[in-house]
């Protein structure tokens, strides 16, 4: 009795609510269900993606009729040539790759600089700023007073309304601040001594040393940028400024204008191809899909566990 | 615990290391008077943030006056008409504007209730996947549910699109199996649109929801688990008598925050969900100030129900804040 227990205790690892109970058939049963459960809920999560995924590089005929559902048949990647093709989209790709790049690095930059001089306690009203700053997270004035304004600055149709709304994020900056003072108060005093101004302390001691935080902020920050789809909607008329998340909202509304478009790209190389690779509205959606998505599931899988760290890391001040 | 010392330690020797650099550069430098830098020196450097985050967060707010006015964007705000109160007084006085905002507001509070229901989902996902034993099982499961986060509402859009429209998967399934004759109308249909809204916001955000809990469980005190098993405790009695109490503050944190922005559910979901088939129930306050003001082109009315929303949308911040200050000592905000 007493070895059993002890061996319960020191097999009780971190986060480990069961350790080793005697496997009771309730237990077992509960074991079981837990495990289909989230099996299930997993599979749901996830087939979707794959769905895509095959269907994006299966025959188009095949595809189109909703045939292709465990695995691709008739496999091809001429899709992919094909969608770029398109009107509009090589554009779409390259404002929304720019806008990612763009915008991702000034919120980084931004947050890190506010973080860090926020905790410079001989700053002129710093706490009147810093609530100046915090309390636009939880007030909007709506939709169209913004709007008015974004027009009144000539904002509309113009790439950087993708980008400045974002640069000053008071989340982030509260992330970078926290942060920053759980970092050694020596270092800025040890630069400053040696004659660094306050820009070189926070570039060349700071900032070097803040890579966690920033790498969550940017995360954070580049899949919000590139998942964005109200800022096209609102403020972009001009085709040239769309987004691919824009577009790919538009070739799901507008089966007629996409079949033209898919006649059109498909004609010449289509004809070639034959009818299996022919575009078609539902090959073209499943395609941009795919193109759409793809960054992220490369990106997310790497960066999970850092920023669940740096969300807890600045969440538990707040 | 020990990863946390490994990475303090790993971070001391880079801060070392830049700090060498660092003076290296300025060093030979003559040191200035340490007058030179001056709080007001300081707070230059961030002017310019200051800036953007007043022309986008507070110069709105000058905007409320379109409420007062019957504004033309072609007039200008000069030649516009002011009205007054006119729209406000109109959103409650005729019966068919009534009618419409009763209808808009009982679709926000609707699916903010059923979002506020369906808030102890995460709790009891991250309670139960804590109970699986297999690493790589945990694993995958965390990843692939947190995956629907961190794409937007246009591709669960377009997914909802190709497996339940008419010609979808799901339909397609159930007609070869011969469950079903005609389509079923998931998308175009006014049945059920809170739930499946609900529904898609679940499927969309549970995973990543439970993260927080799962962080939350693993910081734990162990001791209280050790005690409690002494004590002859099970597993279904550890659950209900030391996490779930353990977590708790963060669900209330959670749960209070979720009540302030009853009002605002946004408006990607159900723009990209909305089709005329369900529009009577899927618009919410968010969206609806969008079709008037951005497609209806009624600027001031929208301008008005927009200022009210955020009006409310503090007020209950506010109320929450001080509820969350007398019952736990603790603000939120």
């Amino acid at each position: 009795m007493t070895t059993t227990m002890t061996k319960t205790l020191t097999t009780a690892k971190k986060g480990d609510t069961s350790a080793r109970y005697r496997s009771s058939p309730g237990d077992i049963i509960f074991r079981l269900l837990n495990y289909a459960l989230f099996f299930l809920f997993a599979l749901i999560c996830a087939y979707p993606f794959y769905y895509l995924i095959i269907n994006s590089v299966s025959a188009n005929d095949l595809s189109a009729l909703g045939d292709v559902r465990l695995w691709p048949v008739g496999f091809h990647l001429s899709n992919y040539g094909q969608v770029f093709q398109l009107q509009g989209l090589p554009m779409a790709t390259v404002v929304s790759i720019g806008r990612t790049v763009i915008g991702t690095a000034l919120t980084v930059l931004a947050s890190a600089f506010l973080g860090f001089m926020f905790t410079q306690t001989r700053m002129w009203g710093r706490k009147f700023w810093y609530r100046f700053l915090i309390i636009t997270m939880y007030f909007s004035a709506g939709l169209i007073p913004v709007f008015i304004i974004m027009k009144t600055l000539g904002l509309t149709n113009n790439f950087w309304v993708y980008v400045l709304p974002f640069v000053v994020q008071p989340f982030n900056v509260i992330l970078a601040k926290t942060y920053v003072e759980s970092m050694p108060r020596e270092l800025q005093e040890a630069a400053e001594v040696d004659g660094a101004n306050i820009l070189q302390v926070f570039f060349r001691v700071y900032l070097p040393n803040m890579t966690p935080i920033l790498a969550t902020i940017a995360i954070f920050s580049a899949v919000t940028q590139w998942n964005s789809f109200q800022d096209t909607l609102i403020y972009i008329t001009d085709q040239s400024l769309y987004t691919l998340q824009y577009l790919l909202y538009v070739f799901i509304n507008q089966a007629s204008s996409l079949a033209q478009a898919a006649q059109n790209a498909g004609g010449d190389l289509g004809q070639i191809a034959g009818l299996a690779t022919e575009q078609t509205p539902t090959s073209i959606r499943m395609t941009v899909s795919v193109l759409v998505v793809l960054p992220i599931m490369f990106v997310y899988p790497l960066f999970q566990r850092f920023f669940v760290k740096g969300i807890m890391l600045g969440a538990v001040k707040g | 615990m020990t990863t946390q010392a490994q990475a303090q330690t790993v971070f001391q020797e880079a801060a070392v290391h830049n700090l060498e650099k660092a003076t290296k550069k300025v060093r030979g430098r003559r040191p200035r008077p340490a007058g030179s830098r001056t709080s007001f020196t300081l707070f230059l450097c961030i002017v310019p943030f200051l800036i953007l985050a007043f022309v986008f967060s507070y110069l709105p707010l000058y905007g409320w006056i379109y409420s007062l006015y019957d504004y033309k964007p072609a007039l200008g705000l000069e030649g516009s008409e002011f009205v007054g109160l006119q729209w406000f007084q109109m959103l409650v006085s005729s019966p068919t504007q009534m009618a419409q905002i009763s209808q808009v507001m009982m679709n926000t509070l609707a699916i903010s209730f059923l979002g506020i229901a369906t808030s102890v989902l995460p709790l009891f996902f991250a309670i139960l996947l804590n109970e699986i034993k297999a690493p790589w099982f945990r694993n995958s499961v965390q990843t692939l549910t947190a995956l629907p986060n961190f794409i937007s509402w246009v591709l669960v859009y377009m997914i909802a699109f190709s497996l339940f429209s008419s010609s979808g998967l799901v339909n397609d399934v159930l007609n070869d199996a011969g469950l079903i004759t005609a389509p079923i109308k998931f998308l175009d249909s006014d049945q059920n649109v809170w739930l499946t809204m609900t529904l898609w916001s679940i499927w969309k955000g549970l995973g990543w929801g439970a993260i927080i809990y799962l962080a939350s469980i693993a910081g734990i005190d162990q001791s209280l688990y050790e005690s409690a098993r002494i004590d002859g405790a099970g597993r279904f009695q550890l659950m209900r008598y030391i996490t779930i109490p353990q977590l708790m503050p963060t669900y209330l944190v959670l749960l209070l925050l979720s009540i302030a922005n009853i009002l605002n559910n946004g408006m990607e979901q159900y723009y990209v969900f909305q089709n005329a088939f369900n529009k009577e129930w899927i618009q919410v306050l968010d969206l609806y100030v969008y079709n008037i003001g951005m497609t209806g082109n009624s600027l001031s009315l929208a301008t008005a129900v927009g200022m009210l929303k955020s009006l409310i949308s503090v007020a209950l911040l506010l109320t929450v804040n001080a509820v969350s200050k007398r019952v736990r000592g603790e603000s939120i905000v």
